[in-house]
């Protein structure tokens, strides 16, 4: 689509020129860095090093634990991004119902938000201890399956996916409110007055404009939960039992700051960011086609 | 000239006034530590007892967060060459310490200082593990041993005489009648699986936990717990653990809550939390000594576990002083005494203990005089301690193995052995990163 | 969807309605029943871990690992918080999370704003470089680089100091996508009708893109407060002293992370309980705004 732009020659530099200095030097620097320490094999005070080259990656890919560790945030970054879009669809659409107290639902809704990541770990930690947990115990009367997340990887896994998906449902929801409010009922009003029963109306017409806000939270969710999601697995499971719940974030940070070695660490970072960089540049090639700028 | 004198006389008094605080201004010394917590207070407590000990120098004690994360702070810190005068580091960061060439050793610091201290009062295992070739090198702060809890109530309503298990056939026997009387759930749980079930077991049995004595004298090393004694002693755990016997309750000290809400009837812990267990215990309960698996194999000893105090090079010499002092103030007795008293963490030097036991404090607090027991004697090479680089790593891979073993989905020996195959890949990569 | 005339067009696409389905009119409405009943679970499904810490803040030691599972609050209130906040020392680390809140917020939203705005509404050389450039920092969280970015912090000098805190919070393109998606949004007729009056590109972004994006940024605002509120690896890493630490770490401060000692859950639950409210208010109060801002339209 042809878009109008304004003509100034020197304008559009000065106004780029903040971010990509802070970019460069907080971004591409670390990053750089981080790539030259991938060759090398270092001490962890730094007093001994040696080149080797693409060692720590060969190493790297020919560990299983490695690869647990990307099945693992594949996993868990589909059931946040999967939890999180559909229950803050849902919870927004049930919110732009004409009922009374709308204000009231929203703001009951929206604000777990605020609260911190390892602070909702620990919580969901508690409400799933197996000693002292709530959940345990209700389940306990209804089965005698053992909840116990220490023993038993893809408890810990659902409770990691749970407490994160919980404190971003808050972020979805006011995107999808936004966006669902955006939409003018007269177009809504033309549809029902049509024939359009609710179902259509929400697959062809609602659908297709919530689709900007839809690609946005579905990226931001997948980086978040692929990244950010770092505080409640640090809080709560640190990557146990045994690696269930070892995203590729978490096992960088493990290996850097826990094992002290930095190479190996640098190395994942590294291979990290192709993923990514390859993930959402296809999502904006392929997706971003089929989303309806009006 | 009148003038010039009086000129004079204001520009000496001036002086007169600024210099004296000058010298009064304390040279600020900076300890990074993992305390936090109640933990944390009584560090800032005995830190505060110092710096109004003398004028000099100030100590500034700050949590920079767990173990691994202090560490991870000095690092990072003495890459930017402005580390912290004494970090604290825990036991297993030992051999990373030692091979760093970024610390001051605590015996040449106080020898420059010229100040005395009679190394041979502090307690054998805690030297042995902290000393290379006979010489000091990091300042024991924070020591303590895993002993085992029981519930005296449980054990009553199972009928069992008011003792603990002293050995590990005894443990099984127990439970089992524990369960059997409603007396609890499960009969035993272990906190810091590796440190207590592997790292102290082995010593305890002088078993060799790796080659190259534990990794003292090389750094070639290879772990040795899938051996005859590590497969029979998790193959036990593991087949309690399908009985209900033994409850696997997590890492570090997360198993603890099924001890104190009567889960289970006996937990193996560090001693450091007899001072905690005595606020929030609600039940009558005791310990012992490490149960012990008996003839053929021998009693030795455990080993430490907790951290000590590293010195950091690159610090202005002058404050090389005040670190010698702080050192030397929290070996005296005094100092021993009160931080054993207040945090439950062991007096280490014999001095301390004898002056405790004269004021009849173990027959008051006869749980921390089974600690002290245990690490009583002369240590052999199984059981003078551990010396493994990236050791923290190594425990990971370890407890890893462990939970899948306790969870029913490797077998003892096989998780033992993948542990050792992670463990010695450790190592490789360790004697790599460090190869002088 | 812009029918009226060039400049009735702003009016029109803030024009956000109440409601998105129009209702049957009936005698009674079952579907409002429903709709309440399910908002009403939602609620409760989603307040009911908070409310747990809550009651967890009130309790004692004891109480918190009891079995079966205490939910009611307990009298502990005063002195649970009472004990938070003075051994943690809470005004400094409020007031220190509120400084790298609020800057690395605002901070984020001025160059984000400029930069999207460069790359809609200008082409110019280099625009596609820039833009990857950018974008590519959606990648990477400050857990991955952190040891690289405390060198390059070290370097300028910036270690445990407000700059270090805040600055490299906002090398990351969130924002900057936000306000490229929204003004991908915004009608060509408006821009082409400003540059027929003769408008040029910074009146225009004061004038007519700021206005229409109130919205975006108060939702922006909020999320990104509270990312820069929440904050612990960083600001643990770089920060040497007691006076520049943030609530977050304050926190963890309470409990003792050496595994041999019984944490004090409920005193930590109270500092936490005392940590989230700014964030939790910050989403309230601009919320009223935010929604205000959206529905206040077709006066």
């Amino acid at each position: 689509m042809k878009r109008s732009v304004f003509r100034n020659r020197a304008l559009p530099y000065l106004l780029v020129l903040p971010q990509i200095a802070v970019t460069v030097v907080f971004f591409f620097w670390p990053a750089f860095e981080s790539l030259r320490l991938s060759l090398f094999r270092t001490s962890p005070f730094g007093d001994k090093t040696s080149f080797v080259g693409l060692e720590n990656f060969r190493k790297l890919l020919t560990t299983p634990e490695y690869y647990q560790s990307i099945a693992n945030t594949f996993v868990f970054a589909s059931g946040v991004t999967a939890i999180g879009l559909g229950a803050g669809l849902f919870v927004a659409a049930l919110a732009t119902q004409k009922i009374r107290g709308l204000a009231a639902y929203r703001t009951a809704v929206l604000w777990p938000y605020g609260i911190a990541p390892p602070i909702a770990g620990i919580i969901f930690l508690f409400i799933f201890h197996p000693s002292y947990g709530v959940l345990p115990y209700w389940l306990g009367f209804v089965t005698s399956y053992e909840f116990n997340w220490l023993l038993r990887g893809w408890v810990a896994m659902a409770l990691v996916i749970l407490a994160t998906a919980w404190t971003h449902v808050g972020y979805n929801i006011a995107f999808f409110l936004a966006g669902l409010l955006a939409i003018p009922t007269s177009v809504l009003e033309a549809a029902s007055v049509d024939g359009a029963g609710a179902i259509r109306r929400f697959r062809s017409i609602i659908f297709p404009l919530l689709s900007p806000i839809t690609f946005y939270l579905l990226v931001v969710n997948l980086i978040f939960s692929f990244f950010g999601s770092f505080g409640v697995i640090h809080a709560v499971t640190q990557g146990g039992p045994g690696g269930a719940t070892e995203i590729m974030v978490f096992k960088v940070y493990k290996d850097g700051f826990i094992g002290l070695n930095l190479g190996s660490s640098a190395a994942q970072s590294v291979l990290l960011m192709i993923l990514v960089i390859t993930l959402t540049a296809l999502q904006f090639r392929f997706v971003e086609k089929r989303v309806t700028y009006s | 000239m009148k003038r010039r004198v009086r000129a004079v006389a204001v520009l000496a008094a001036l002086l007169l006034a600024v210099l004296p605080t000058a010298a009064l201004a304390k040279t600020e010394i900076h300890l990074w530590h993992a305390m936090g917590g109640q933990l944390g207070e009584t560090v800032n407590e005995l830190v505060k007892q110092f710096n109004q000990s003398q004028a000099d120098f100030e100590v500034k004690p700050l949590n920079k967060g767990t173990y691994p994360e202090v560490l991870t702070g000095a690092i990072a810190a003495y890459r930017q060459k402005n580390p912290p005068h004494i970090v604290q580091v825990f036991d297993v960061g030992t051999q990373t310490m030692l091979l760093s060439g970024a610390i001051h050793p605590i015996f040449q610091l106080m020898k420059e200082q010229e100040i005395k201290v009679d190394w041979n009062d502090f307690i054998k295992p805690v030297t042995g593990y902290y000393s290379k070739d006979g010489n000091l090198y990091s300042m024991p702060f924070n020591s303590s041993s895993p002993i085992l809890y029981y519930s005296k109530e449980a054990f009553k309503k199972a009928g069992l005489a008011d003792k603990p298990p002293a050995t590990w056939k005894d443990v099984g026997e127990f439970s089992k009648k524990i369960i059997a009387a409603g007396g609890a759930k499960c009969g035993i749980t272990t906190s810091w699986p590796s440190w207590t079930m592997l790292e102290n077991t082995f010593p305890w049995h002088d078993q060799p936990f790796a080659t190259n004595q534990n990794g003292y004298t090389g750094l070639d090393t290879k772990l040795l717990i899938n051996g005859e004694f590590g497969v029979k002693h998790i193959g036990q755990l593991a087949a309690w653990q399908k009985d209900g016997v033994y409850s696997y309750g997590g890492r570090m000290g997360q198993p603890d809550p099924k001890f104190i809400n009567g889960d289970c009837a006996m937990l193996i812990q560090s001693s450091a939390v007899i001072g905690g267990f005595k606020k929030s215990l609600k039940f009558a309960w005791g310990t012992g000594p490490l149960p012990h698996w008996g003839p053929p194999y021998k009693k030795q000893n455990a080993v430490v576990g907790g951290a000590t105090l590293w010195v950091m090079k690159g610090q202005k010499p002058a404050d090389y002083k005040g670190v010698a002092q702080f050192m030397k103030f929290i070996a005296e007795p005094h100092q021993q005494m009160w931080w054993h008293v207040t945090t439950g963490y062991l007096p280490i030097t014999q001095t301390a203990i004898k002056n405790l036991e004269a004021g009849y404090h173990f027959k008051k607090n006869p749980e921390q005089w089974t600690a002290l027991g245990q690490l009583s004697g002369k240590p052999t090479a199984n059981s003078q301690g551990h010396r493994l680089g990236n050791f923290a790593q190594i425990r990971e891979a370890i407890e890893g193995e462990m939970e899948n073993v306790f969870a029913g989905k490797k077998t003892a020996r096989e998780g033992l052995d993948a542990a050792v195959a992670k463990g010695n890949d450790i190592l490789k990569e360790f004697a790599a990163a460090n190869k002088p | 969807m812009s029918a009226g005339g060039t400049f009735a067009a702003p009016a029109r696409v803030a024009a956000l309605p109440r409601v998105v389905e129009a209702p049957r009119r009936r005698a009674f409405d079952w579907g409002s029943v429903v709709v309440h009943a399910l908002l009403l679970i939602c609620v409760a499904v989603i307040a009911f871990p908070l409310y747990y810490a809550f009651v967890i803040s009130t309790q004692t030691v004891q109480e918190v690992v009891a079995r079966p599972p205490i939910l009611r609050p307990s009298v502990h209130l005063l002195e649970n918080y009472a004990e938070a906040w003075g051994r943690s020392h809470m005004p400094r680390l409020l007031w220190n999370s509120a400084i790298v809140a609020i800057v690395s917020a605002l901070g984020k939203i001025a160059i984000s704003m400029l930069s999207a705005f460069a790359i809609v509404y200008f082409n110019f050389r280099g625009k596609a470089i820039a833009f990857w450039m950018i974008f590519i920092t959606l990648m990477l969280p400050v857990e991955v680089r952190i040891m690289s970015t405390y060198e390059v912090i070290g370097s300028l000098g910036w270690l445990n100091s407000y700059a270090g805190l805040t600055v490299p919070l906002m090398a990351s393109a969130t924002a900057t996508f936000l306000f490229r998606q929204f003004y991908m949004t915004v009608p060509n007729e408006l821009v082409e009708a400003a540059q027929l009056d003769g408008v040029g590109p910074l009146r225009f972004l004061w004038a007519f893109l700021l206005p229409l994006s109130w919205a975006n940024i108060a939702a922006l605002f909020v999320v990104l407060f509270i990312f820069g509120w929440n904050q612990y690896l960083w600001p643990l890493m770089i920060t040497n002293s007691e006076a520049m630490r943030v609530v977050v770490i304050g926190l963890q401060d309470l409990i003792p992370r050496t595994g041999t000692h019984v944490p004090e859950w409920n005193v930590m639950m109270a500092a936490a309980m005392m940590a989230l409210l700014p964030p939790v208010a910050v989403i309230l109060v601009m919320q009223r705004w935010f929604v205000k801002g959206l529905i206040e339209t077709e006066k």
